[in-house]
């Protein structure tokens, strides 16, 4: 029924790249309360130019056709930037590829004969909804605290009458480039949402336009935080698993923010 | 709205220019202490959806907001690269509302409706003041003040960018103002959500029915207006370069629900994305154009050569942009740039293992200007391709191939961005109003954040103002219980078939066949095949589809299979009305109607008009209805790239 070329002038033919086989552990849990346990499935014939998540795909389609079940995960755009993707593949977040999101994850990068272990993100303020899926809400219970500039729409003059530092720009930007993952999260060991947290501040606390909400939206945002996250004892393993390459210093920074917050805000409810 | 069974876009009278102003002064106001006795549902928190949501609940609306991902953040607004344009001029190098205007119409080769795109054009403006102050890290000069670059081909620099993630950084501005108001307790958030149904009585928009995707309840929600702001439809060719989730479900169910549904066949082709390597690939990734400024594009001069690029001599290598198009080569817009990729791989010198892509070459500017410089400039892109295909673009050329990026058509809205069905509004990729036939770049942030932030809530407070007093319909009127029954039937009716396939096989092959006759150019033969293909393969959908699990909790394949059957509906009107449009415009490209060096060719005579469908049934074809489009301020032209 395709024409000359198919999709995108796909053929039928293999890729270019070789194949694998492979062998993956899978955990399987039907709710929140129900117990989990590992599945085994064998994936042959695994094209090395596959996506990990096309991977799950395949163990899907292939599960329909034999009339079982396909293992729930949570995806979207696919191309690294939508947040949405997780996994904690053979105990890394996003697996071992540096900078990576699972869906930019690449069978290439594992070689014939693995045996890959694929489990949901593990912490208490994610619990696991179903198999691989994970519920991640607490984070914007910490926006919602305070992350954002209050200003409504239309009260506003023209962009060009603050200028905003472009070293402070940029370092905004570099802080603002989180995706909401939660791989910070995940590979915490203290299931810590510092790295979140305070890019998400430090977005909006290094520019002009956050300043007037700054304390108290330090002191929001932070204590909202522990209210479902652990305690960060600087192990660091935070920024390496993120993908978007996080840096530590935000957290510095953050920390500075609260201790100052502290004094800031009492003073300014008159309580110096 | 449909006047006396005419379409009457409510295009105020006036002078161009005064329109919206005029018009904002003449329309009817809601007290401010009135408003909160309005109920208002978005469905959608892309950046339409989310800064639509977050503005009317400033104004004092009630309102509750749809989602099907877990957070707001996730919309597929997200993955925007470039940039979004606004007239501002801050470049001093001649700008202004007009020409945002006239570029826009122009773009979208004069099918679209003037009196939008200028409104679409004036509130650029305050679409960057507002995203400004909301902390949006938008790029900055040493001085402080925010960048522009040129893009897509435009003759200013207009666009405004945060590095190569505008998209992202524009809606976590949106998401924030909504979360602020989620905070505030005026806005009602709905996560995992799905919307499956539109409510309405005595043909009025009155609710919506949706299914909790955790727990698959299906619930009803009552408001006095609907405000669809879900995206578009590309993924009814399966590859694309949408996330999974993009789907045309809201929007279908409100055009069974009477909404008309416009220019269907308008779909706009990237010509950079990177083929797919296999059977499985999932989804298309963009590349960004900026690339072709100093790539070169060639295929081998010979059919079928498997010989590495570097084998291949010059004098064996078809530059063919080059070659056809000297003025502009590389840099053709992109719907030209696409239809001659397809000319060559369709010719059997597609390059690559599937032989499905035509080489974008850097060595000459490698050469050129060092490797460092080109690092600098395509760094990132370079490390994104090598990430995905495992080549190395400095050494080896890319491989790139044109994919569904973005589609123009959508439901009819008028001026208000109502549709056909009262008290139902759609903003953003999900209506047809401003791109026309073609979209320009950087135009897609902006139109999403003009409807929502600037224009709907200014509109729809002159319809709720004459309804001041009446309640919503209670949800215990028989209509939305008949809603609900007839979405939880459809969902079993999914869960019982009991077939072989699933839904992606189902999928796959239907983007095969909308992508073979309805992609990138269509021809009245292939219309017709698709016409008779869709049906066929939609019946054994319907016989043989198997969706494991039940509906009574998280269930993707239960999900995914009411938004294809939707996709098949959607496929056969798309068919249908390419099939009717005897022309060429912008991105739909009918090979009977092209000019002696291949161009479009439109037909301004007869199809200076938007094609809005009514439904009648599943089983009846849709009628077409027409509104004509008027051309006071720009002058028809052919365009030329020679």
């Amino acid at each position: 029924m395709s024409g000359a070329n198919g999709v995108n002038g796909q053929t039928s033919q293999q890729s270019h790249g070789g194949t694998l086989s492979l062998t993956l552990r899978i955990w399987r849990q039907d709710g929140p309360d129900a117990p989990g346990r590992f599945h085994t499935f064998d994936a042959p014939n695994i094209s090395e130019d596959m996506s990990f998540l096309e991977l799950l795909d395949i163990i899907n389609e292939r599960l329909i056709e034999g009339g079982g079940v396909p293992i729930e995960f949570d995806h979207d755009c696919r191309e690294g930037i939508c947040g949405m993707c997780s996994l904690m593949i053979n105990g890394r977040a996003h697996g071992h590829e540096l900078a990576t999101t699972t869906c930019q994850l690449h069978m290439r990068k594992f070689s014939d004969g693995d045996v890959i272990t694929v489990e949901p993100f593990r912490a208490k303020a994610f619990p696991v909804v179903r198999d691989l899926v994970v519920d991640r809400s607490s984070f914007d219970r910490i926006i919602e605290a305070g992350g954002y500039i209050s200003v409504n729409t239309g009260a506003v003059g023209d962009a060009n009458q603050t200028p905003v530092p472009k070293e402070a720009a940029d370092t905004s930007m570099d802080a603002a480039a989180c995706i909401g993952c939660g791989a910070c999260v995940a590979a915490c060991p203290n299931s810590a949402a510092q790295l979140f947290t305070s890019a998400k501040l430090a977005h909006l606390n290094l520019i002009p336009q956050g300043q007037p909400q700054r304390w108290e939206r330090t002191e929001a945002m932070v204590e909202t935080m522990e209210q479902f996250f652990g305690s960060c004892t600087n192990h660091g393993e935070c920024t390496e698993a993120c993908p978007k390459e996080i840096s530590l210093d935000f957290i510095a920074f953050m920390n500075r923010d609260y201790v100052k917050a502290k004094i800031k805000n009492r003073k300014l409810t008159g309580q110096s | 709205m449909v006047m006396n069974g005419v379409l009457d876009s409510r295009v105020p009278d006036g002078p161009m220019a005064g329109k919206w102003t005029d018009h904002k002064f003449s329309m009817k106001l809601v007290n401010p202490n009135n408003k909160r006795r309005f109920e208002i549902i978005v469905v959608g928190t892309g950046l339409a959806g989310a800064s639509a949501a977050a503005s009317l609940s400033e104004l004092g609306y009630r309102v509750k907001v749809f989602t099907f991902h877990d957070s707001p953040r996730r919309a597929h607004s997200i993955a925007a690269q470039g940039g979004i344009n606004a007239a501002k001029n801050y470049t001093n190098d001649g700008d202004s509302v007009h020409r945002l205007f006239y570029d826009t119409v122009k773009g979208g080769d004069y099918r679209s409706r003037e009196a939008n795109v200028h409104r679409l054009a004036e509130v650029s403006l305050n679409i960057i003041d507002q995203c400004a102050v909301q902390g949006v890290p938008f790029a900055r000069e040493y001085g402080g003040l925010l960048d522009n670059r040129s893009f897509g081909g435009a003759q200013v620099s207009r666009t405004f960018y945060a590095r190569g993630q505008t998209g992202q950084q524009l809606l976590l501005g949106a998401y924030q103002a909504l979360a602020k108001q989620v905070a505030a307790g005026s806005v009602e958030l709905y996560t995992r959500t799905e919307m499956l149904d539109l409510v309405t009585e005595d043909g009025r928009a009155c609710g919506i029915v949706t299914r909790d995707l955790i727990s698959g309840e299906i619930a009803a929600h009552t408001g006095h207006a609907v405000v669809l702001a879900t995206g578009g439809y590309g993924n009814v060719y399966y590859l694309s370069t949408n996330a999974m989730a993009c789907n045309v479900t809201a929007a279908w169910r409100a055009h069974r629900r009477g909404a008309y549904f416009a220019n269907a066949c308008y779909t706009q082709i990237h010509p950079t994305c990177i083929p797919a390597s296999d059977e499985f690939q999932s989804k298309l990734t963009l590349m960004s154009e900026s690339l072709r400024n100093d790539g070169r594009i060639w295929v081998p001069e010979a059919m079928d050569d498997a010989r590495s690029p570097d084998l291949i001599p010059e004098s064996e290598r078809d530059y063919y942009l080059e070659r056809k198009y000297p003025a502009f080569g590389n840099l053709v817009p992109r719907d030209v740039a696409s239809r001659n990729a397809k000319t060559v791989v369709d010719q059997g010198k597609g390059v690559g293992p599937l032989r499905n892509g035509v080489y974008l070459d850097f060595s000459e500017v490698i050469e050129r200007d060092g490797h460092t410089a080109v690092a600098a400039k395509y760094g990132n892109l370079f490390d994104m391709y090598e990430r995905i295909t495992g080549e190395n673009p400095y050494a080896v050329p890319m491989r790139i191939y044109p994919a569904i990026h973005y589609t123009m058509g959508g439901l009819w809205v008028d001026y208000h961005l109502m549709t056909t069905v009262p008290g139902c509004y759609s903003i953003g990729e999900a209506n047809f109003s401003d791109h026309g036939a073609n979209r320009l770049g950087a135009s897609a942030l902006m139109q999403g954040l003009a409807d929502g932030y600037f224009v709907l809530p200014y509109t729809i407070g002159d319809d709720l103002a004459a309804r001041l007093g009446e309640p919503v319909v209670p949800l215990s009127d028989p209509v939305f219980a008949q809603a609900v029954s007839e979405v939880t039937d459809a969902t079993q009716r999914f869960l019982s078939i009991g077939g072989t396939r699933s839904v992606d096989w189902f999928h796959r092959e239907l983007g095969k066949i909308v992508w073979d006759y309805i992609g990138m150019e269509r021809t009245s033969a292939g219309l017709e095949k698709a016409l008779s293909e869709i049906p066929a393969l939609e019946a054994e959908f319907w016989a043989d589809l198997r969706v494991p699990g039940s509906g009574a909790n998280l269930n993707s394949s239960l999900e995914k299979a009411g938004r294809v059957a939707d996709f098949f509906e959607l496929a056969k009107l798309m068919a249908r009305d390419a099939l009717v449009r005897e022309e060429s415009c912008g991105g739909h490209f009918r090979a009977e109607h092209q000019t002696p060096e291949g161009e479009a060719q439109r037909d301004d005579e007869n199809f200076a008009h938007v094609a809005a469908w009514e439904w009648h049934g599943t089983d009846t074809t849709q009628t077409r209805h027409v509104e004509e489009l008027e051309f006071e301020e720009v002058a028809l032209t052919q365009r030329s790239y020679k």
